[in-house]
Parts: C-alpha cells; sequence; structure tokens
C-alpha cells in the first residue's frame, strides 16, 4: 500500500486516481442493448489500464435518484486523445441516467481505480473469454496484448450473435475471435472446453483471461488446474466508495486453502483466476 | 486569509474537517494530499478479528445511504503493524476509532492503541454492549459514563465519545460523557433505519437494519448537535450528512468545533477539501477572521427561543 505524505513535505504529493469532471464526446447505441459513452478526461483519468474502473456519477433519469456513484469498467483509454471509454448496458436507475447524457454534458467522475490485468512479457499467446458486458471489460485487454506483442485467441459469448460485444475491437487488435452464442449451442461449457483444450493442445494458451460469466469462470477454474496454466478474472460488486474504504464489496477468496475477504474495489477488480470463489 | 485553526480539547487542528470513521482509508491519499485534513479518523478497529455482515451491505435511499458494514476488524497487532506507521507520514493528527462489546473490553482496547502517533481515541460507543443486553452503550446516560470512565482511566489520550442519534435526549448522553472525562462529543452515529425491495419482499441489507447517512439525516442532527453543545462544555463534532461548506458552516454555528465528514467522500472523494476551501471563502467573504468564531454563533432572538422552548415542550 502507498500513501503519500503531506503537508510536513508540501508539494510532494501526485495522485494516482483522478477526482475530476469529464465532458461527453459520444454516448451511442451500439447494438438493442449497449452504448459506447466517450468522454474527454485529464491526462492521469486517460492513463487507466484494461481491467481498471471508474466511479461514474451518474445524472438522475426522469422520475428516479441514484445516490451512489456507479463502478463502471474501462473499454478503452487513449492518453494521445486524453479520453476514456465505456460500454454499457441500460440495466438499471444508474445506466439509465447515463443514457440520458448528450455530447456537451458534464460527467464526474473517479479514476482510475482498483488493479486491472497483468500481463507477463513471457506469455506468447493468451486466451480471453468472457460473455456480456464482461466483454467490455475484456476489450482493452487485446490493446494490452497487442502493445506487449502478445497474441490474443478471444472467446465472445453472448445470448445472440447481434449481443456480441466488442468483436471489433478485439479484431483490429490482431485477437483471433471465436463468437458463440445461445441461439446455436456453440456457448455450451462443454463445447467451450473442447474449444478451450484444442487451444490448449496446440500451445496457444498461455493465460487465461474471463470476466462475465460465474459458469465460464468454473470451467476456466478446473482447466487452469488440469493444465497448471495462470488466469486472471475481473469481478463484479455492488460499490459504494471504489477506494478501499468502506468494505462493501467484499467477496470470498481462497489464499491459501483459507477464506478471505477481499475488496473488490481495492484488490481487484481483477484477482487471480484461481482465487476468485465462483 | 481565515484562521482555520481550532481547538478540540487538548489538540490544535489545522482546520476544522476530518472523515466519518468509517469512510476513510489510505485509499484516498491516492486521490488528494491528507495532510491538508485537520485529522484522519480510522475505521474502527477492535480486538477481536471480525469480518463484518452478510452482504448487501450498502442500499441507496433518497438522499442518502444505509450500511450495516458490521466493522470488519484484523484486530490490533496488524493496525499496529500495518496501518498505523503508513498515518504517521502523515501530517495531520491521528484519531483511532475503537469498539467493544464490554467496558473493559474499550478499556483495553483504547491501552493498547495508546502508542506514538496517535493523538485521540475515539469511543465508538454506539455498538451493542452484551452486558446491558445488547442496547449501544450511548443509549443510556449510566452506560455511557461507565464506559468513558474506563476507557479515560486506561490511556492518558484525549477520548472523543461518538454518540448515537437514536435516543430521546441526546444532551442527556452528552452529559455524562463529558461527567465521565470526555473531551469531545461526536455528534453522531448513523440514524437506525431499514429499506424493503418491493421486488423481492427483502430487506435490500443483509443485516435487515442498518445505520441511514447522507444529506438526508443532516437536520436531525444538526437538531442534536445544537442541543448537545448547550448542554456541556467540552467542543462538540458535529457529523452527519455535511457535503458542502455551507452545510459545515450550519453545524459550527449550531455549537460544533469541528466537522466530521463521511458520506459525501462516496460522491465526490476530495469533498473535504472542497469544505475546508469553502469555510475559508464563507468566513473572507462576511469578514470572519477565525473559523473558530463561527462555533455557536447562532443567533436566537428572544422571543423567538421562548417560542422554540414553548414548541419542545408540547
Amino acid at each position: 500500500m502507498d500513501i503519500t505524505p503531506s503537508a510536513s513535505c508540501v508539494g510532494s504529493f501526485r495522485p494516482h486516481v483522478a477526482e475530476e469532471v469529464s465532458v461527453v464526446l459520444q454516448n451511442e447505441m451500439v447494438n438493442g442493448e449497449y452504448r459506447h459513452l466517450v468522454v474527454a478526461t485529464s491526462a492521469l483519468a486517460a492513463s487507466a489500464q484494461a481491467g481498471q474502473f471508474f466511479q461514474l456519477l451518474c445524472p438522475a433519469p426522469p422520475g428516479e435518484a441514484p445516490f451512489f456513484r456507479r463502478p463502471m469498467s474501462v473499454y478503452g483509454a487513449d492518453r494521445a486523445a486524453n479520453t476514456v471509454s465505456f460500454l454499457y448496458k441500460v440495466a438499471g436507475v444508474g445506466t439509465r441516467g447515463l443514457a440520458t447524457l448528450r455530447p456537451g454534458d458534464a460527467l464526474p467522475l473517479l479514476g482510475p481505480l482498483g488493479q486491472g490485468f497483468e500481463l507477463d512479457p513471457a506469455w506468447r499467446r493468451v486466451v480471453a473469454i468472457g460473455r456480456g458486458a464482461g466483454l467490455a471489460t475484456l476489450g482493452p485487454l487485446a490493446v494490452a496484448a497487442k502493445a506487449a506483442g502478445i497474441g490474443m485467441t478471444a472467446i465472445l459469448s453472448a445470448r445472440r450473435p447481434d449481443l456480441v460485444m466488442s468483436e471489433d475491437l478485439f479484431r483490429s487488435n490482431g485477437a483471433e475471435v471465436i463468437t458463440v452464442t445461445d441461439s446455436d449451442g456453440s456457448s455450451d461449457p462443454a463445447k467451450l472446453r473442447r474449444l478451450l483444450c484444442m487451444l490448449i493442445a496446440d500451445d496457444r494458451c498461455d493465460a487465461l483471461f474471463t470476466c462475465g460469466s460465474s459458469r465460464i469462470l468454473r470451467l476456466l477454474q478446473r482447466l487452469a488446474r488440469e493444465f497448471g496454466l495462470p488466469g486472471q478474472v475481473a469481478l463484479e460488486q455492488q460499490m459504494a466508495c471504489g477506494l478501499g474504504m468502506c468494505f462493501c464489496c467484499v467477496r470470498d477468496f481462497n489464499v491459501d486453502g483459507e477464506t478471505v475477504h477481499k475488496r473488490v474495489c481495492w484488490d481487484g477488480p481483477v484477482f487471480d483466476l484461481l482465487e476468485a470463489v465462483a | 486569509m481565515t484562521d482555520m485553526s481550532v481547538r478540540v480539547g487538548r489538540l490544535t487542528l489545522a482546520n476544522p474537517v476530518m472523515p466519518a470513521s468509517g469512510t476513510f482509508a489510505e485509499g484516498m491519499a491516492c486521490v488528494f494530499d491528507i495532510g491538508r485534513l485537520g485529522a484522519l479518523v480510522t475505521k474502527t478497529i477492535t480486538a477481536e478479528l471480525r469480518a463484518g455482515n452478510p452482504l448487501p451491505r450498502v442500499a441507496e435511499v433518497r438522499g442518502g445511504m444505509l450500511n450495516a458494514i458490521g466493522i470488519p476488524s484484523k484486530g490490533v497487532p496488524y493496525f499496529l503493524a500495518h496501518i498505523l506507521p503508513q498515518y504517521r507520514r502523515v501530517h495531520a493528527p491521528l484519531v483511532v476509532s475503537i469498539s467493544a462489546p464490554t467496558a473493559e473490553g474499550f478499556a483495553a482496547i483504547a491501552a493498547a492503541v495508546s502508542v506514538e502517533g496517535v493523538a485521540a481515541i475515539e469511543a465508538n460507543i454506539s455498538c451493542p454492549n452484551i452486558e446491558e443486553d445488547g442496547r449501544a452503550f450511548a443509549q443510556r446516560a449510566g452506560a455511557t459514563e461507565a464506559v468513558i470512565r474506563q476507557i479515560c482511566a486506561a490511556t492518558p489520550l484525549p477520548i472523543w465519545a461518538k454518540l448515537s442519534p437514536n435516543v430521546g435526549d441526546i444532551a442527556e448522553i452528552a452529559r455524562a460523557a463529558e461527567a465521565a472525562g470526555a473531551e469531545a462529543v461526536v455528534v453522531a452515529n448513523t440514524i437506525l433505519a431499514m429499506s424493503i425491495d418491493l421486488e423481492n419482499f427483502r430487506p435490500k441489507l443483509g443485516n435487515t437494519l442498518g445505520g441511514l447517512s447522507g444529506p438526508a439525516i443532516k437536520p436531525i442532527v444538526l437538531r442534536q448537535v445544537y442541543q448537545t453543545a448547550r448542554a456541556i462544555g467540552i467542543p462538540v463534532i458535529g457529523c452527519g450528512g455535511i457535503s458542502s461548506a455551507e452545510d459545515a458552516a450550519e453545524y459550527m454555528i449550531a455549537g460544533a468545533a469541528a466537522v466530521q465528514v463521511g458520506t459525501a467522500s462516496f460522491l465526490k472523494a476530495d469533498t473535504m477539501l472542497d469544505v475546508i476551501d469553502g469555510l475559508d471563502r464563507f468566513c473572507a467573504r462576511r469578514g470572519i477572521a477565525r473559523v473558530a468564531d463561527l462555533t455557536g454563533a447562532i443567533r436566537l432572538e428572544a422571543d423567538h427561543a421562548e417560542t422554540a422552548e414553548m414548541e419542545t415542550v408540547t
């Protein structure tokens, strides 16, 4: 843990997390369920890494009043343009409020927050597999992998083909994309297992990454144990402060055979694949 | 420039603004220089290891939040070894919030945290007292006096008693804390409350009951600060729904010597800096040289006061 002193050495303080008011550049529907929100931020906010998140002060939609900020994982962060983007599904009062934002509107935010994904330079090819909104969290990992010279196979799961998220982002960053859906039965865990076993046998899986489905998380945990593979999972939880202060977002984790509480906002949201309790 | 310093018992604070216990931890230091705060107040620590309450631990309501976190604590040795050294490097005085299920337990933990680098102890006596059928110490004057007396005997550090707002006559409890040797009272903890999810008829908190905080409670706690400050000679620290310098000024005018900011930091992490800077400007605009001059500056015309008294009686 890192704590920065203070008045006794004035001038030395440098924030790691920006508390600021961003400006909406774009907030458009990308399919029947998801919207793509792009905001102009400071350089500090735009330094967000894949897997990190922001706390957004969502505007109140008509007749409703969200109180807390809403955690939202980073979909993109552009350090050259000083922008951060989010991909979200309108699911509750917070995201209903977000959907009302128009270009030029102010969006107060806090971030980047939490521990993001880590890529080991020794890896040559990794597999990212996610579902639904989890694909928004995994998307920027393709950008990071490309930058690190690591190849990626991305398995994108959704209910229907039109709800597959982030496909372009993965493809444009050189990932091999495999989409699986409930509608054609290809997202079935047994089929996913065969697919993953094939990638592992082909030496195309030095590590596993996932977000968005406990069923996929359990499948990856079994494979990781079986084949001795490392992996990481990005988890969600209701949050209030986002800075590890309030302890409302704790989850159980298995650490050295013991069940311990960790804070998703502070110790995560990206955790070791095998420590997570699915 | 306003003189922003205030006195709370033996302590002189650089300004009257500090976090409310439970809403502050080292994470805040990622956002701004916490050395600018009047004081730092830790999450409540206990002697025993506590996992905390079942989830969900928070719920939002109009104008505020409910919480039933359940005081997760890693115990005193962990605090002394891992948390305290970080805060020793920060200029602002450190106030350690403690809790225990018995008066003896309170005294023991007070003694254990009375080490270099700790400026004061905030006794969170709003927790259940197992010796009194689970009633909070702060719900009874007798229990309050007994527990504060034992704590004061166990440590040379200043004791701040954090009172519960869930009482009929908070001034009576405050007088008991003062008589027992408390150097200040914090008014107040959260207001006992609940909320139900109409989708499934379940309580919105895993613990069913929780504490309400945020702007919704400000007028209630402001009233309690006013009543408490009139009843005792030791400083009152106001805590309840403060999210702006104007809120803080109201508390000080009602009688608070200093203020604590909690829930508002969840909506804007650097709210406390806004409150400090805003109080400075508030005083400067009105030609008030010292922020401490706000404390108890409420103006009660004689006839107005009488009407208020009558309304209280009825």
